[in-house]
């Protein structure tokens, strides 16, 4: 956070020129785009991930873009060059003068851009947040990537099957008071007691979200427990780190490795057979999801309520949860097979 | 027999013990821990990197400065080191040692260069440059990352992969510290940076060439963390905005418990080696014994502070027989 604390000035600065570009950039754009408004509704969207540059945005982005191309609406993206908790703001407000039909927003704070959106609901902007939500009275509906229990589940039925149902894992976690990793820890625990009774677990070792760290944990588990069949790993950093341990070790091919990881991270890994399958959401389906749930905001196909269902193109039909929530399903599994088609 | 007394009685041969008692502990309780191909490398290859951080750090606090800049210089070293790759991959793999070398010597010549004519204490100026050269780093990374398929096989193999035995880092560092061991031990300019930790202001006077030396300490200390940040990359293959930080806190640790006097003129970059050898041993030694995190830190904790009650007692006692012998004359 000291260094964070330094960049943002320059983030600052750099926002305001964006936003001065934005600005200028998008009315003409808007002036256009008036005179194809035609079936009811306003379908010019735009994405506004929590920073640009960001290959997990670009991803889901590009989702998004692809679905308002097939039903014919205005794709656009801005976005800080910084995931601050304001920085979102300033692009907000300016969306909301230019009147865009929706934003679809991955917040970088729960509270920081509330008031801002709800401007801009006032104003008839439809407001989804994807990825990361704002508070529930914030927007009209947020797209969930994966459900605690639909992670616990991949994750242990993975490691299920790549070890053969039976035989000691281990869990290697971030930092031992991080709230997410902690309910997926309890549900796994209670997954593996309810399905897999011949399944293990003999310890769960934190490696702080560090590389080091998370390698050198990973080596003190193999050496600790020699009969260790498999270890899941359920944070980005430490499936990595683990993955990059294991693949020159004895252990490789012998100990499975499975949790959540991104394709660029685990590509190396996967093509050289240390790891079979990991998982994680497809950002690509979660930025299509999102792109189709603002065009039924805005068509007024549905409000945001719950039970509210609506089409969303090649994913078939989504029905709204309590809270305005919508799930995208469970979570993707990554293998050999496919892992050639992502790039984030 | 006065040399093997003299070698008994050397610091660095405690540090030695110690590490030696941390091993066969732990072996005890794991064989694996040292017997199994997996664990020996480990043993080896874990401190390689911090043992050239602490080899440089040493360098320069003998001369009685400190740079606690080396993380953040072996941070953008190692990213810079994943962007040649990427940006530039006709280059042969090898020209990134001499990158990072050189790349981390300006830097360190940044540093030097601020304590040597400035004249302001190297704690400020490096504490200065810390958060300036994270600031860099973070403003070119943001959120990206190096991913180890962004870098060639071989260059990643260097990482892990062993010359008859003994990892390759192991070896880089080997090589470092006998040179630098060497250098400080029997040359001319190495002899004067002890001098100049002892006493700068006598140095000055007796004409060494004192802001020229200092200049070089530093330059030093930022090619080895530097060639560290290339290293860096090779193994961990994941290299992020924060890669490297609060290594200046385990480098400037390694140095004084290998028994290099925080005050400078005193210690040796062998002590220092083998003091990051004890510092991540019993990192890793720790949790295969099955202790807490926080005991991790607190041991750690534990040893600096007492290393350095050790210095004070040794040096009060040096003084008192050399006091002894000159009433005596």
């Amino acid at each position: 956070m000291k260094f964070a604390r330094k960049a943002r000035a320059g983030a600052i600065v750099a926002a305001a020129l964006s936003v001065a570009l934005v600005a200028t950039g998008c009315a003409a754009g808007d002036s256009g785009d008036g005179g194809d408004g035609g079936d009811g509704g306003n379908l010019s969207i735009t994405f506004l991930p929590k920073n640009l540059g960001n290959a997990y945005f670009d991803t889901s982005n590009g989702g998004g873009e692809e679905a308002i191309s097939e039903f014919g609406g205005t794709y656009a993206e801005v976005g800080p060059t910084e995931a601050t908790p304001d920085s979102q703001v300033s692009f907000i407000n300016t969306l909301t003068q230019q009147g865009v039909g929706a934003i679809a927003v991955s917040a970088n704070d729960p509270e920081a851009i509330c008031d801002a959106l709800n401007e801009a609901r006032d104003a008839g902007v439809k407001v989804v947040t994807f990825d990361s939500d704002t508070n529930p009275d914030c927007r009209d509906v947020f797209i969930n990537q994966a459900t605690a229990e639909g992670i616990a589940k991949i994750e242990v039925d993975l490691i299920a099957e790549q070890i053969g149902g039976a035989g000691e894992i281990a869990i290697l976690s971030a930092t031992a008071n991080a709230t997410n990793q902690n309910a997926w820890i309890e549900l796994m625990k209670e997954e593996l007691a309810a399905n897999y009774p011949d399944i293990t677990l003999v310890e769960v070792v934190y490696g702080d979200d560090d590389d080091q760290t998370s390698f050198d944990k990973t080596a003190a588990l193999l050496q600790t427990y020699p009969n260790l069949k498999g270890i899941i790993s359920p944070t980005t950093v430490g499936i990595s780190a683990a993955a990059r341990y294991l693949s020159t070790s004895e252990f490789k091919g012998k100990v499975a490795l499975t949790g959540l990881g991104t394709p660029n991270q685990m590509r190396e890994y996967v093509e050289d057979g240390t790891v079979t399958a990991f998982a994680l959401w497809n950002p690509a389906d979660l930025g299509y999801l999102a792109a189709y749930a603002a065009k039924a905001l805005i068509e007024g196909e549905i409000t945001g309520a719950e039970g509210d269902t609506f089409d969303a193109g090649k994913l078939g039909s989504y029905t709204v949860g309590a809270d305005g929530v919508v799930l995208l399903g469970d979570p993707y599994v990554f293998d050999a097979d496919n892992i050639g088609d992502f790039d984030f | 027999m006065a040399r093997i007394t003299s070698l008994l009685k050397a610091r660095e041969t405690g540090i030695l013990l110690a590490l030696v008692l941390v091993v066969i502990v732990t072996t005890v309780r794991n064989p694996n821990f040292l017997f199994s191909p997996d664990g020996f490398r480990d043993l080896l290859l874990t401190p390689s990197i911090l043992m050239l951080v602490a080899v440089g750090q040493a360098i320069v606090i003998i001369t009685r400065n400190v740079d606690l800049s080396v993380g953040s210089v072996l941070g953008l070293s190692a990213y810079l080191t994943g962007r040649i790759f990427i940006d530039l991959p006709w280059l042969p793999w090898p020209t990134v040692f001499l990158i990072g070398i050189v790349f981390g010597g300006l830097l360190g010549l940044i540093n030097g260069a601020l304590v040597a004519f400035a004249k302001v204490p190297a704690l400020v100026i490096t504490l200065g440059t810390l958060y300036a050269y994270r600031g860099i780093n973070v403003l070119w990374t943001g959120s990206d990352r190096i991913n180890p398929s962004d870098m060639p096989k071989e260059f990643l193999a260097l990482g892990t992969s062993s010359l008859a035995g003994l990892p390759w880092l192991t070896v880089i560092a080997l090589v470092v510290l006998v040179v630098a061991g060497w250098f400080m031990r029997t040359q001319r300019a190495g002899r004067e940076l002890y001098a100049i930790g002892s006493d700068p202001a006598a140095a000055n006077l007796y004409g060494l060439k004192v802001t020229q030396r200092v200049l070089a300490a530093f330059v030093l200390c930022g090619a080895l963390a530097g060639l560290a940040g290339v290293l860096y990359a090779a193994r961990y293959g994941t290299v992020n905005s924060q890669a490297g930080s609060g290594w200046e806190l385990d480098a400037v640790g390694a140095a004084v418990i290998g028994g290099v006097a925080i005050f400078g003129g005193s210690g040796t970059v062998w002590g220092a080696a083998i003091g990051a050898y004890l510092l991540l041993t019993i990192n890793r030694a720790l949790p295969v014994l099955g202790v807490q995190d926080f005991w991790q830190r607190a041991v750690v904790g534990v040893l600096i502070l007492g290393a350095i009650v050790l210095d004070r007692v040794l040096a009060v006692r040096a003084s008192r027989r050399l006091a002894e012998a000159r009433d005596n004359d």
